[in-house]
């Protein structure tokens, strides 16, 4: 295997008192797609930003292309390409403008980055807004315009920190869809989400993270393998009623969890549990049967839900 | 890896690339600051000059304005002022803009740019945001016959080392910035206003309570109102106080942009 494009090893970061990131591992290679999973506070943004070379860390090494980037803040960042978590466009600025003066802080020669804009508008599928200033876009096309923005320079890596959130399903659909393009064209993505739908979608890879810690790591089918059971069997009782029949379910699966509104039977066979639960003469409200997924696996690890 | 990437290149020309995006975002406003610095120059000199001017020499003639009308008097320091209101507009918004509002310097740390790069590019462009609104007030003093052409115009880069010294300090603060609630107020009302009332703009210095006059002592305007009236007339304040004026304002350009460009750096890599 070829050496990895980014090496973290026992990174910690702390403000203060508090310990935002706290002593994490990980590599990801080149053409990988790479994701940091984890709830709001976890540490995935602080991460983030480290790696993009701009943000000091307070232990731990970290090496990108072979470099520190604290020490080759601008040599290290020339290689990225980073999409914050909020958008950061010059909104008084049109779409195009944006794009040529984002080249220009990479120092691209103005043929160049005439060429790459033409380019960028079709990826982002903004060719009609070309003109038009950034403040009359909707939200989906800002943040497509901010992924193009950071693709300018053709980066070795792109750091993407939440890159659907606020979206509506069908602006993140179109984000993926263009993401996955990127994907196949053997950028090598690292990114932070606290979907997990987009995480199996997207991610190669990933690490669930904690509190500033990494929980798991593994690809999305293996982390549900080891942490989970095939299906989940999801029931409702009435709110008061979960509780009563809790214990007696609960002998009834290999795992269950109690949420405030519902009960997750974690097993192999969904159909059939909901069958014995029945003859055992319990009614569910509701119930559904369905794929274990890394919301389960975060479950498991954590003993919390990822949107809290 | 884009092989156009020039790093080295980059780090010599980024605070070029910067001042050329802001410029780019000045151009947007261009007719509201064509408006104001025409308009402002306009209302004071007919104001002053036509109004309080005609006062002023009614009441002690030219005695007590170094024997010269009352609106060439004051000039020097209605040109110095411009620079500094010219320079801040275009230091404090996009610096609260860049760090707060709208996280742009955020976007272009992201980039090989650096924070010192970034602050530096702020600074540039708006000096040459203070070039622009000092030569249009320059012309129009020509036009109304206040200035003689000549060795006046040497009042434009005094104007603008005037600007450029305050510029430089301002920077730093808006950089400190992180509520900015009141500063905005407090920039306005308790600074600029007492700076422009007490820097012998008006009257000289020194026809003020000697417990007034530290206020000019430190404030930018009145340093560069001096030696502006030095270029412009017969002020007669002698080569040691041009030296110590100039000397004043150059200190004051290279402190203040040094620790600007430190705080932008700190702040970024937080």
């Amino acid at each position: 295997m070829s050496k990895p494009l980014i090496s973290v090893r026992g990174l910690t970061k702390k403000f203060g008192d508090f310990t935002a990131v706290d002593g994490i591992d990980f590599d990801v290679a080149k053409g990988e797609s790479f994701g940091l999973l984890g709830p709001n506070g976890a540490g995935k943004s602080t991460t983030m930003r480290i790696l993009a070379a701009t943000s000091t860390r307070t232990s731990g090494t970290v090496e990108i292309l072979d470099k520190d980037p604290e020490l080759f803040g601008p040599l290290v960042r020339a290689h990225l390409g980073v999409v914050p978590q909020q958008d950061n466009l010059d909104n008084e600025l049109t779409v195009s403008e944006n794009l040529f003066i984002y080249g220009r802080y990479f120092g691209l020669s103005k043929k160049f980055i005439k060429n790459k804009i033409e380019e960028l508008l079709e990826f982002a599928q903004l060719e009609e807004k070309r003109d038009v200033k950034v403040e009359a876009l909707s939200g989906g096309m800002k943040r497509r315009l901010t992924i193009a923005r950071g693709l300018v320079s053709e980066p070795d890596i792109l750091l993407l920190d939440e890159p659907t959130t606020g979206l509506d399903p069908q602006a993140r659909h179109i984000l993926w869809d263009r993401l996955f393009r990127l994907k196949e064209q053997g950028v090598t993505l690292v990114l932070t989400t606290h979907f997990m739908d987009e995480a199996e979608q997207l991610c190669d890879r990933l690490v669930v993270m904690d509190k500033g810690a990494i929980m798991a790591e593994g690809s999305p089918a293996g982390l549900i393998k080891q942490y989970s059971s095939k299906e989940v069997l999801e029931v409702r009782f009435g709110s008061d009623r979960n509780k009563e029949v809790a214990p007696q379910l609960a002998t009834m699966c290999e795992r269950m969890e109690t949420l405030p509104d519902r009960l997750l039977m974690y097993t192999e066979d969904g159909e059939a549990l909901l069958e014995k639960i029945t003859h055992a003469g319990m009614h569910a409200t509701t119930s559904l049967v369905r794929r274990s997924s890394l919301e389960d696996v975060f479950l498991r690890l954590t003993g919390r839900t990822l949107i809290e | 890896m884009n092989t156009g990437i020039d790093v080295p290149q980059i780090q010599r020309f980024g605070a070029l690339y910067i001042a050329s995006a802001r410029l780019r975002s000045m151009s947007k406003w261009r007719t509201i600051i064509a408006a104001v610095d025409i308009g402002n120059p306009l209302f004071y000199l007919i104001a002053v000059g036509i109004g309080i001017g005609v006062l002023v020499e009614q009441g002690s003639g030219t005695s007590g304005t170094s024997g010269i009308k009352y609106i060439a008097f004051i000039a020097p320091a209605l040109l110095a002022n411009t620079a500094i209101t010219g320079i801040m507009d275009e230091t404090v918004f996009p610096t609260i803009e860049g760090f707060k509002w709208r996280k742009l310097f955020f976007a272009q740390n992201a980039t090989p740019i650096t924070g010192r790069q970034i602050a530096l590019g702020v600074y540039l462009a708006a000096l040459c945001r203070a070039i622009f609104s000092v030569s249009v007030y320059y012309l129009l003093l020509l036009a109304f016959n206040v200035v003689d052409f000549g060795v006046s115009v040497l009042i434009i880069p005094i104007a603008i080392l005037g600007g450029a010294a305050f510029g430089a300090v301002i920077l730093y603060f808006a950089a400190k910035i992180e509520k900015d609630d009141q500063f905005f107020n407090i920039l306005g009302r308790l600074i600029l206003m007492p700076m422009f009332l007490f820097s012998g703009t008006f009257f000289p210095l020194t026809s003020m309570p000697i417990y007034l006059q530290p206020i000019g002592w430190v404030s930018p305007l009145w340093h560069a109102t001096e030696l502006g009236r030095e270029a412009a007339f017969d002020y007669g304040i002698g080569n040691t106080l041009v030296l110590i004026h100039l000397v004043v304002l150059l200190t004051l350009v290279v402190v203040g942009l040094n620790l600007s460009m430190r705080q932008f750096e700190r702040r970024l890599a937080k």
